[in-house]
This record gives C-alpha cells, sequence and structure tokens, in this order.
C-alpha cells in the first residue's frame, strides 16, 4: 500500500470549475472519507484520481510516482463502483479473477487468488454463478474481492453502500471497514451519507462547491467544524445556528452565530420559553422541535420519552457554544 | 448518446472505421455519383464518346408517357401490397392476442414465410395460379390467364408479393399488442367495451405508430425487394402491365442498355427512396418514444 | 373470452396457416409425382411415396440455365454468399459502430453519416451504376462481387451503436481499471455482452443474403456462381418439356434452409427483427 498526494488539483468543465485546487496527502492504510452534498465534486475528484478524467492542472503522486497523465489501467488502482459494474456475462471467478488474467498470471495462481479471496470474503459457495443471480449484498462482496484481489496500490470507493437497504448497508459499512484495517489498504472513500462518512473514516474530509471545506478526524470535525456549512452539514439532527438576539447570550461579539447541537441544549427553569411544535420519539431518546420567543427554531434531543408538556424552559450552557462569523461564517 | 467514458487513441479507430468507409465508398458514393454523372450525359452510338446533356435525360423520362404509367402503376401496386399485407397481419396478430390454445404454434406457423425468397414466392404461386398446372387456376376457366390478360397478371403479382409479407407486419402487430398494457384492455372492458368497439376505441388508436411504421416498410417492400416476384412470375408483362419502377430500370439499363435514361430513373428512385426512409425514422424516433 | 370467439379466432389462424402452408405443400406433394402428370394439370395433394427420392436426385440435377452445374453445387452458392454477406456485415458493422460509440476522433461525425447515408439506397435504386463499378473491378463472376455491395449497408452499424451505447459507463471504467486496452475491451466485454442481438442479426441477414435475386443475376453470369434462387427462377421456362417435379423438389430445397433458420431460431430472429427495424 502506498501515499497518494494531490496537489493543487483543478478540474473545470468549460467554464464550470468542478474543483478548485485541492491539496491531499493520504498516508498508507490511512481511510480518507469524501463527504458532501451531490454536485460538490466528490465523485469528480475520485474520477481524476482513476484516471478517467484528465485534470485541468495539478498533480497526482502515487507512492512517488507522477501519474498525472497516466492511463487508467497502468495506474494499479482498483475501484468499487455504486451499482458495483460486475462483469455480467462473466462468473463470480472470472470477475475477480480478470484483472489478473490480463496481467498474464499463471491459470493456477489465479485460481489460487480467487480461492482465498473468496474465502475472506465469504462467496466460496457462489463462485459459479453469474452476477444476475446474486443479491445486493453479494454483488457488493464481489465488487470488494475484484478490487481486494489484485492488492493495488489504491482503493477507490465510490458511494459503495448506496444502492442497499438500510441494514445491509449497516452490516456491510462494519464489513469494509474491517478488511480495510485487516488489510491496511490505503482508501479514498466517496459518500454523501454523513453516518458512513463519521463511522468509517480515519480522516474526513467535507466537500463544499469543489472545495475541501475542513479535513479532520471525524471527532474534530465533529467537535470544532471549520465553519458553518461543516457546522450544519455533519451531526444529525443538525446543529442549531441562533442569531445573538437572545437575551441568553452574554459576551458574544456583534459581528457572530451561535451554534448548538441539539444534545447539549439543557433544561434550566430560569431558561428561555420554548413552544413545542413537535415531538419525535425514537426510542432511547426524543427529538423536540420548538420555537423561541424571538421567533427562532430550536432542535433538542433528550434521553427517554416525549415530555408531555407544550412548554419547555431551556438554556445553553457556555461550553457548549460554537462561534461563527456571520459574515464569512469561519469558525471564530 | 455521448459516454463518458471513452478510450484514448485516434488511429486504432479510424482503423477500425476503413473497412466500411471503403465499402461505402466503392459501392455506395461511386455508383450513385456515376449515376448522377450519367444521368446527365449520354453516349454516342457507338459508346465511344459522352456528351454533356444538362437535364435532357431527365426532360425525356419527365415527358415520357410510358414512365409516368410506370409510376402510376407503381404507386397502385405498392399501395394494394401493403394494404392487402397489413391487413391479414394485423387480422392474425389480433387473433393471436388472447389466450388461446395453441397459440404460440400459430405464430411459429405464421412468421416462417418470412424466409421465403421474393423470387421463390413466385415460383410457390405458379404452381398455385398456372392455367394449366397451378392447383386453383386450371379451374378458372379458359379467361383465366395471367400470361394474356394484364389484370389478371398484376392481381397475381400483387397476392405473391402481399403473401410473403404477411409474416413481417404479423410480427410487428405481435409485439405492438404485447406491449399494450392489460390494464388498459381490463378498463376498456369494464367500461363496457367490447369486441369490435374495444378494438376500435381502444386498440387501433394504440397501434397507430406501428401502423405508420408498417405502412412506409411495406411501400419500401413493394417497391423494391418485389423485382424477383414480378420478373419470375411476368417478367413485367403482359405488355408491361407488371412492369414497376425498378423492373423498368432494369429492363432500360442492363437490358435496353440506355444507360442515360436508366441513370436519371436512378436518380428519380433515390429522390424518392430518401423521401421514404426519413419518413421512415420519423415514424421510428415516434414508435420507440411510445 | 367467451368461447365463440375462440371459435372464430381458430378459424382466422387455421385459415392463415393453411394460407401459407397449402402452397408450400402443393410444391412439395407435387415433387412426388411425374412431371407429365402435373404438365396435364393432374397435381394431387396426396405425395406419392414412392416419388420421394426425387429430393436425393434434385442434389444432383442440373437445371436449364446452368449448364454442367448441379443443384447441390447452387445449394453451396447460396450458402456461401448468405454466409459471407452476414458474418461479413457482422464483423464490419461491429467494428466501426466500436469505433464510433467508443472513441473521438477527427471526422467522427461525417464518417458516420456518410455510412449512415447508404441506408438509404437500397441496392435495387443503384443496380445498374453499382454493376458498372463493379465491372470496372473485376469483380463480375466472383464471391467478392456477390457479397461486397451487399455487405455494404447502414442498418447494422445504426443496430450495433445502439446496443453499445447502452453498455453502461461503469463496465467500460472497471474494464479500464482492470487493466483492459480498447481490443481487450472489445473482445472481453463488448462481444459477449452482445452476443444476441450478434445472433438475431446473423438469422435476419442470412435469409437477407440466401433470398438475393436481382443481384445475382447481374453478378453470377456464369453458371459457377449461380445461385440457388437464380436457377430456379431459369428453370421455369413455358416448355412441354418442363421437368415439374425436379422443379418443385428443388424449390423445396431452396427454402428449407432459411426457413429452418427462422423456426429454430425463432425467439432469437423476433427480437432482432424488431430491434432493427429492417
Amino acid at each position: 500500500m502506498a501515499t497518494l498526494e494531490l496537489h493543487s488539483l483543478t478540474k473545470n468543465f468549460g467554464a464550470t470549475s468542478i474543483l478548485k485546487s485541492l491539496d491531499l496527502t493520504l498516508a498508507s492504510g490511512e481511510m480518507l472519507v469524501i463527504v458532501g452534498a451531490s454536485g460538490c465534486g466528490k465523485s469528480t475528484l475520485l474520477r481524476l484520481v482513476a484516471g478517467l478524467e484528465t485534470p485541468s492542472s495539478g498533480r497526482i503522486i502515487l507512492e512517488g510516482e507522477d501519474i498525472t497523465n497516466r492511463d487508467p489501467s497502468k495506474r494499479d488502482i482498483a475501484m468499487v463502483f455504486q451499482n458495483y459494474a460486475l462483469y455480467p456475462h462473466m462468473t463470480v471467478a472470472q470477475n475477480m479473477g480478470y484483472a489478473l488474467k490480463l496481467r498474464g498470471e499463471m491459470k493456477e495462481e489465479i485460481a489460487r487468488k480467487v480461492a482465498e479471496t473468496a474465502k475472506l470474503l465469504g462467496l466460496g459457495e457462489l463462485l459459479s454463478r453469474r452476477p444476475g443471480q446474486l443479491s445486493g449484498g453479494q454483488r457488493q462482496r464481489v465488487a470488494m474481492g475484484r478490487a481486494i484481489i489484485r492488492e493495488p496500490k489504491l482503493f477507490l470507493f465510490d458511494e459503495p453502500l448506496s444502492n442497499l437497504d438500510a441494514k445491509l448497508r449497516v452490516t456491510m459499512r462494519a464489513e469494509i471497514r474491517r478488511l480495510q484495517q485487516r488489510l491496511a489498504i490505503t482508501s479514498l472513500y466517496v459518500t454523501h451519507d454523513q453516518v458512513e462518512a463519521m463511522t468509517m473514516a480515519d480522516r474526513l474530509i467535507v466537500m463544499e462547491a469543489g472545495r475541501a471545506s475542513q479535513i479532520a478526524t471525524p471527532m474534530e470535525i465533529f467537535e470544532k467544524p471549520a465553519n458553518l456549512f461543516v457546522a450544519q452539514f455533519i451531526g444529525s439532527p443538525a446543529m442549531n445556528i441562533l442569531q445573538p438576539a437572545e437575551a441568553a447570550f452574554a459576551n458574544i461579539p456583534p459581528n457572530a452565530v451561535i451554534g448548538i447541537r441539539p444534545e447539549h441544549v439543557i433544561l434550566d427553569n430560569n431558561g428561555l420559553q420554548l413552544l413545542i411544535d413537535l415531538v419525535e420519539p425514537l426510542g432511547a431518546e426524543t427529538l423536540i422541535y420548538g420555537t423561541l420567543a424571538s421567533g427562532q427554531r430550536l432542535t433538542l434531543r433528550r434521553p427517554g420519552g416525549p415530555p408531555g408538556v407544550t412548554t419547555l424552559q431551556v438554556a445553553f450552557p457556555q461550553e457548549a457554544l460554537h462561534l461563527f462569523d456571520s459574515v464569512t461564517g469561519e469558525r471564530l | 448518446m455521448e459516454r463518458r467514458t471513452l478510450f484514448p487513441g485516434k488511429l486504432l479507430p479510424i482503423a477500425l472505421m476503413v473497412p466500411q468507409l471503403l465499402l461505402t465508398f466503392i459501392f455506395f458514393l461511386w455508383p450513385a455519383g456515376r449515376a448522377i454523372e450519367e444521368s446527365v450525359t449520354a453516349a454516342n452510338a457507338f459508346g465511344t464518346n459522352t456528351l454533356f446533356v444538362g437535364f435532357d435525360n431527365f426532360t425525356a423520362l419527365f415527358t415520357d408517357s410510358q414512365y409516368w404509367s410506370s409510376v402510376g402503376r407503381t404507386l397502385f401496386f405498392c399501395a394494394a401490397v401493403s394494404l392487402v399485407a397489413m391487413s391479414f397481419g394485423l387480422l392474425f396478430a389480433n387473433f393471436t392476442d388472447r389466450n388461446l390454445r395453441g397459440k404460440n404454434w400459430y405464430r411459429t406457423f405464421l412468421i416462417w414465410p418470412y424466409a421465403v425468397a421474393p423470387a421463390l414466392s413466385a415460383v410457390v404461386w405458379v404452381f398455385m395460379a398456372d392455367p394449366q398446372i397451378g392447383l386453383i387456376g386450371r379451374y378458372l376457366g379458359p379467361n383465366w390467364n395471367y400470361g394474356l390478360n394484364g389484370n389478371q397478371a398484376m392481381g397475381l403479382v400483387i397476392a405473391a408479393s402481399a403473401w410473403k409479407q404477411v409474416s413481417y407486419n404479423f410480427i410487428f402487430y405481435v409485439a405492438a399488442l404485447q406491449s399494450i398494457p392489460r390494464s388498459l384492455t381490463e378498463a376498456a372492458t369494464l367500461d363496457g367495451a367490447r369486441g369490435f368497439t374495444r378494438f376500435r376505441t381502444m386498440i387501433w388508436p394504440l397501434l397507430w405508430p406501428t401502423t405508420m411504421f408498417l405502412l412506409v416498410v411495406n411501400l419500401v417492400y413493394a417497391a423494391f425487394d418485389t423485382f424477383g416476384t414480378i420478373y419470375a412470375l411476368t417478367g413485367g408483362g403482359p405488355a408491361g402491365a407488371t412492369e414497376t419502377l425498378v423492373v423498368k430500370v432494369y429492363e432500360d439499363g442492363y437490358i435496353g442498355n440506355d444507360i442515360g435514361g436508366s441513370a436519371a430513373q436512378s436518380v428519380a428512385l433515390m429522390v424518392l427512396v430518401v423521401a421514404l426512409v426519413s419518413l421512415q425514422f420519423k415514424f421510428l424516433n415516434r414508435r420507440t418514444a411510445a | 373470452m367467451n368461447r365463440q370467439n375462440n371459435y372464430l379466432a381458430h378459424a382466422v389462424l387455421i385459415f392463415g396457416v393453411l394460407l401459407f402452408l397449402l402452397p408450400i405443400w402443393v410444391m412439395v406433394a407435387g415433387a412426388t409425382q411425374h412431371a407429365g402428370a402435373i404438365a396435364r394439370g393432374d397435381i394431387s395433394l396426396i405425395p406419392d411415396r414412392h416419388g420421394l427420392n426425387i429430393f436425393w436426385q434434385a442434389l444432383f440435377f442440373k437445371g436449364v440455365a446452368s449448364a454442367g452445374y448441379p443443384v447441390w453445387h447452387m445449394l453451396l452458392v447460396s450458402f456461401a454468399m448468405a454466409l459471407g454477406i452476414a458474418v461479413g456485415k457482422i464483423a464490419i458493422s461491429l467494428i466501426s459502430a466500436f469505433a464510433v460509440v467508443f472513441f473521438r476522433f477527427p471526422l467522427r461525425r461525417v464518417m458516420f453519416w456518410t455510412i449512415f447515408l447508404t441506408l438509404m439506397l437500397p441496392v435495387e435504386v443503384r443496380i445498374i451504376p453499382s454493376f458498372a463499378v463493379l465491372s470496372s473491378l473485376h469483380l463480375v463472376n466472383t464471391y467478392g462481387g456477390l457479397t461486397l455491395p451487399l455487405i455494404a449497408s447502414a442498418t447494422a452499424t445504426l443496430l450495433f451503436r445502439q446496443v453499445f451505447a447502452a453498455i453502461p459507463d461503469e463496465l467500460v471504467e472497471a474494464a479500464r481499471l482492470d487493466g483492459a486496452g480498447p481490443l481487450t475491451f472489445l473482445r472481453d466485454m463488448v462481444l459477449p455482452v452482445s452476443r444476441a442481438n450478434i445472433a438475431a442479426l446473423f438469422v435476419i441477414l442470412f435469409v437477407y443474403g440466401w433470398n438475393q435475386y436481382l443481384w445475382p443475376l447481374l453478378v453470377a453470369s456464369t453458371p459457377a456462381y449461380s445461385t440457388i434462387v437464380l436457377g430456379i427462377v431459369q428453370m421455369i421456362s413455358p416448355d412441354e418439356m418442363t421437368p415439374w417435379n425436379m422443379i418443385m423438389a428443388t424449390t423445396t430445397l431452396a427454402l428449407l434452409p432459411p426457413i429452418m433458420v427462422v423456426i429454430l431460431l425463432q425467439r432469437a430472429f423476433v427480437r432482432g427483427l424488431t430491434d432493427v427495424d429492417k
């Protein structure tokens, strides 16, 4: 496994700028997750690294070698696609062995590696089936196997779990992460799902409009979001953003907006009055949506069941507040 | 239509195009160009000299009453063949589109005539209609002789040409009927439409795009692919009674050796085909859009 | 559906089946009978089982026009022509469609539209000038002359273009990342994935090639290149001596191969036809 460096990587389609001068270094064995809304440039970034698109400027260095203009077939990079892109006319074994066959490896050697990889992924029974005869989760595993078997320098994942149902997604998520850590696979993983991003990443890039808003570990991003966009994108329900108009806020600079996560709002008999609009009991906890006297909306996450009242008194502990510049959105 | 992922390289794709382009140039552009060139020239009696005559060949062609009667004959022939072949195709398709025992057998037995060569369908019909040896022809009395009677000859080439084409229309109507959602006909039935009313008010309008598409295909078939049928059955006779435009091109150009005149006819035909095929594409697009 | 309706349906369909089967049956039955009886107008619908070996004899029968060449030879020529057209057209269309869909190169559009133009003109329309060109290339009375002009047509290229355009981008990308170059991709992905379309097209083109009449009429002027369809039509002459039973047997033999292909590959054929649209 290898390191990957991107130097001011830029991609424009005509006049539209998809990726704006991205710098990034990926350590060997690291899982870097790229998260962002659709159209933020995260898939383009992946395709540039794979060689499926040509960058407008910038350089891609893999294991010390400049591969910016190298054909995808010569980059030694494997990719797991959203729709798996399994070869429909080949069996599972042929799908997994195809790259090895093209590389000219011996038949016995291919068979041995296929069997080994199949065992690792629990695909032993399915080797002679075709993709059309597999379930979604099985196809996902074959796609993984096809990538692993090559022992490539770098793994790319393009929203690999988004075609699975919710339950399977949780198991596959853990499985991929376990495998990735065990084999120390250097990986770039694109997703729009922030839970996936938080749970799988060594480090996380939050992308917005072709730029990296923040690159850090998941917990750093959660605890210290670099700007308003990241603050609202990561965490569910999203962080509350309040204007400092409320009397409860003292010592707040006038050019700041205030963020507080729903679970950090506390109940306080001397606090502000919150008129409850909607209550969503989730079992272990309850989400409460309400309106403050100033007209600003607020979301709370409370352990236990519904409160059984129509108003609450709430307060905002000083240490849980995030402050952002009201103009630039940057963290203060 | 545009793909996201392409292979790099310019030489390989051009090399892959070369065989097709070569054939297109040699067997299409060159002859077509030659036809156009010959249509505006005339050779002297010995064929040693050609000279530019402008639109003379076309003027001669378009003032030739024989040419116009051939045009009229071809139009009538094409319309008749299309009507007969499409009606039978639709009739049979409509009756196999239901829960009928043995319907797959019926389909097989109605599809195979597609494989009959147009020229051989003429041979088959000789055995049916010949006044002496024909299974039916010998009972039709002394007035039945398509070798002498032009109207009878026309009727026969229409029958033989349409006979072979029914299965083509059948196949397309079966496909079109199958693509009509069951819920739609069921709704019509619940609304009280049945039998012919249901066909006329529900099914026929839904088949309309297919019908228009087939009409063009049948016209093209009748105009060009029936040469074998006509030539083998009647040779264009008697007295030119079954001489369609393609038969005339062959007669004038190959047998009669009238190069300029036949070239002018070819050019006129090309214009006609371009018009028909453009129509076909229009309906093809509509059919696939539907 | 009520029962009365079904009776009507059966009646109409049986009529249809007979409409097509009867003429063929007349021919098959007639073939087994005496030429003289047929010429007198005494074709019976019941085959004469003593006459069945006519089909065997017909293979070695020397037709009127094809002096010296027996029917089996004409069948062979037809087979070679049909096969040549089918294989040649599929091969040439396949690679040109592959180039158009998976590459970008200079004049791509011009080339595609040039090919597309050939769709416009069936061989019947350009028959005389095509023959003139063929003569100047010395291709008269050659297999090249029989097949090449009929291979030059755009329909198959259009079909393959449509099929290839439906191959998902991700499949191409996966193959490229697995190390496949364009020709490897063509062999390992494109061909297997469009196998069904190729089969369907083969059926249609084989029948198309086998059934040609006008073109061989011009190009095959010596009996050595006479196709079976050509040979039969030339055998029919208004002559008292016409060996009708032999002609009927020969026609049966000529009809058999394409009909068998269509019936045996019915599914592929119907699909192919409705895909190709001509």
